[in-house]
């Protein structure tokens, strides 16, 4: 059953079309990736499906619910949260109190708000730096703290914009690992990624866009050899050499 | 821990201020019950700024709603002073909301919401200066202090229960902010401060936890205006709802500390008596506006050595608060 399914999702900018008719589900319990080039309308279509922006046509249906042009908080009520791709901690408070917003949604008691936060930073390996002011984390750090803000928030959908660019590798895998335990629990998620090595270990499905449209959408074996996609990543010469690559 | 030794110091802190009376002479206790006062409503103000994060520069709006529903109720209607009291911060509270929901639904953010809190207290203002009923420009008057009059009835009274009366406003006014800050809707409100739409993607529903921030603080704002009209026996359209009792309300807490529950209160201790003396300064040098250049020059230095207040390097010298 589908969690989440957006139908013909166009977003128009005063004569740009970002995202062009777009068509994709995300099936309950999945990891879906959307992948696509600089521009290609993914942070838009997430923007469409939170409520952060409104789409000019097109439908987004929640568990079979029509949300289209909800406002963000009331999507995030009904279990959908996503983290920015450039970061956005609440720079004037700690880590802990970060994420305690977040488990608020939920939980009306700050002293038990308070014990989940700190339980989701332990999860993701941030219990550390709990009491640390979130302005003064590296980047890596604040990553993880995206994720624990809407982890707290207990999610259905969690919808990711890149949390894992700019890590090192092994903390990719690390954020990896915990989507996977995550997934194994129960949780849908959504994520737009560059490291293609960490997309192709945990998606079961791959949306890709490309000037705001979709071109392919299938398992990842199929996308990796999928002509389009390649095409549009690498040019149509070097197609060749990214189909060895990708073996 | 801390919290403990924090409330036994608050405790102590109120027994002694309690003496006051006992102790200090008439001049003395009118110039802390105006430091009450402006504490008192800087709080209120700073719930708004300090922690929710809208600039209002038009508080005199609520300062004098609250004003003139207290000095109407008494002189017109002849009603006990004591429904005034939760009328001003109701009367507050609701011009607090109109402005903030007119305000927040059309997305009017930052700077523009603060000048629109400017044109509705002007607005106001320049109203009441013509509403013959409220006195118009030629103010209202509270009926004299009759020889039997019982201060716990009427709520006025000599320098000494102004003293108390303004202590226990403040008292509770603190409390309500201390506990307000600390429960969930303080964290929305930070968050709100910090980023709204950031806030808006962990659930937060702005709007409406600002439009609360406004109510609360206009509420408890009017309340401060009524304590103002029984004090001063007089209230007057320019006095209570003019651009500069929009400044005199927000100078305390923005040098004591915005975003603090201690910040405004060391404000007030600071800039009231610094006020009195620029009064006597200005009456024997005849220079008006004296006030506003001890205004300025404060906050130059403020800025200068503390931008974030006096109270915030305050408390990590004397090691109170709670490590955030």
């Amino acid at each position: 059953m589908s969690l989440l399914e957006v139908r013909g999702l166009t977003k128009v900018y005063s004569g740009l079309t970002a995202v062009s008719a777009v068509d994709f589900s995300v099936q309950e319990g999945s990891i879906t990736a959307l992948i696509g080039p600089n521009g290609a309308g993914k942070t838009t279509c997430f923007n469409l499906i939170a409520g952060a922006t409104r789409c000019t046509a097109g439908q987004v249906l929640f568990d079979g619910q029509d949300i289209t042009g909800q406002t963000p908080e009331q999507a995030c009520e009904r279990g959908i949260a996503r983290t920015f791709q450039i970061v956005r901690p609440l720079a004037g408070m700690s880590v802990l109190e970060n994420v305690v917003v977040g488990a608020l949604l939920r939980e009306h008691s700050v002293a038990t708000a308070e014990r989940q936060a700190m339980a989701v930073l332990e999860r993701i390996g941030l219990g550390a730096k709990a009491h640390a002011s979130a302005s003064a984390l590296a980047l890596p750090e604040r990553k993880l703290l995206e994720l624990a803000k809407a982890l707290a928030t207990r999610p259905r959908l969690l919808m990711l914009d890149e949390v894992m660019a700019g890590l090192r590798p092994t903390e990719a895998d690390g954020i990896a690992q915990v989507l996977r335990d995550l997934n194994g629990e129960g949780l849908t998620i959504l994520l737009i990624e560059h490291v293609m090595r960490v997309v192709m270990a945990v998606a079961q499905t791959i949306v890709v866009l490309h000037h705001g449209e979709k071109i392919a959408e299938g398992e990842p074996g199929q996308i990796a050899h999928n002509p389009k996609v390649i095409e549009c990543y690498f040019g149509g010469g070097a197609a060749h050499l990214a189909v060895k690559a990708a073996r | 821990m801390l919290e403990m030794r924090s409330a036994r110091m608050a405790v102590v802190l109120l027994a002694v201020l309690f003496a006051g009376p006992w102790l200090l002479d008439d001049f003395i206790l009118s110039v802390l019950t105006l430091v009450f006062l402006f504490a008192s409503v800087g709080l209120a103000w700073n719930l708004m700024m300090g922690y929710a994060g809208q600039l209002s520069l038009g508080h005199a709006l609520h300062f004098g709603a609250g004003a003139y529903a207290m000095g109407l109720l008494v002189t017109k209607l002849g009603v006990s002073a004591w429904f005034g009291l939760p009328l001003s911060f109701v009367v507050g509270a609701l011009f607090g909301a109109l402005v903030g929901a007119l305000g927040f639904r059309f997305a009017v953010r930052g700077v523009y919401f603060a000048l629109l809190t400017i044109a509705f207290a002007e607005l106001a203002r320049i109203l009441v200066e013509h509403w013959a009923f409220a006195g118009g420009n030629g103010g209202l008057f509270l009926p004299a202090l009759t020889p039997d009059n019982q201060p716990l009835l009427s709520l006025r009274g000599g320098a000494g229960f102004f003293y108390h009366a303004l202590l226990v406003t403040l008292a509770v006014i603190w409390l309500a902010c201390a506990l307000l800050v600390r429960g969930r809707i303080g964290y929305y409100w930070r968050a709100v401060r910090e980023d709204e739409d950031a806030a808006r993607a962990i659930g937060v529903p702005a709007t409406r936890v600002k439009v609360l921030a406004a109510a609360l603080s206009a509420g408890f704002t009017g309340v401060c205006g009524a304590w103002y009209t029984l004090i001063q026996g007089s209230l007057f359209p320019d006095s209570v709802l003019g651009m500069r009792m929009s400044i005199d309300l927000i100078v305390a807490p923005i040098v004591g500390g915005l975003g603090t529950l201690f910040g405004p209160i060391l404000g007030a201790i600071v800039i009231q008596p610094l006020n009195e003396l620029s009064k006597d300064f200005a009456q024997e040098f005849s220079i008006s506006g004296l006030k506003l250049i001890v205004y300025g020059a404060v906050l130059l230095v403020i800025v200068l050595f503390a931008p974030h207040g006096i109270w915030p390097p305050l408390a990590r010298w004397l090691r109170i608060g709670r490590r955030k």
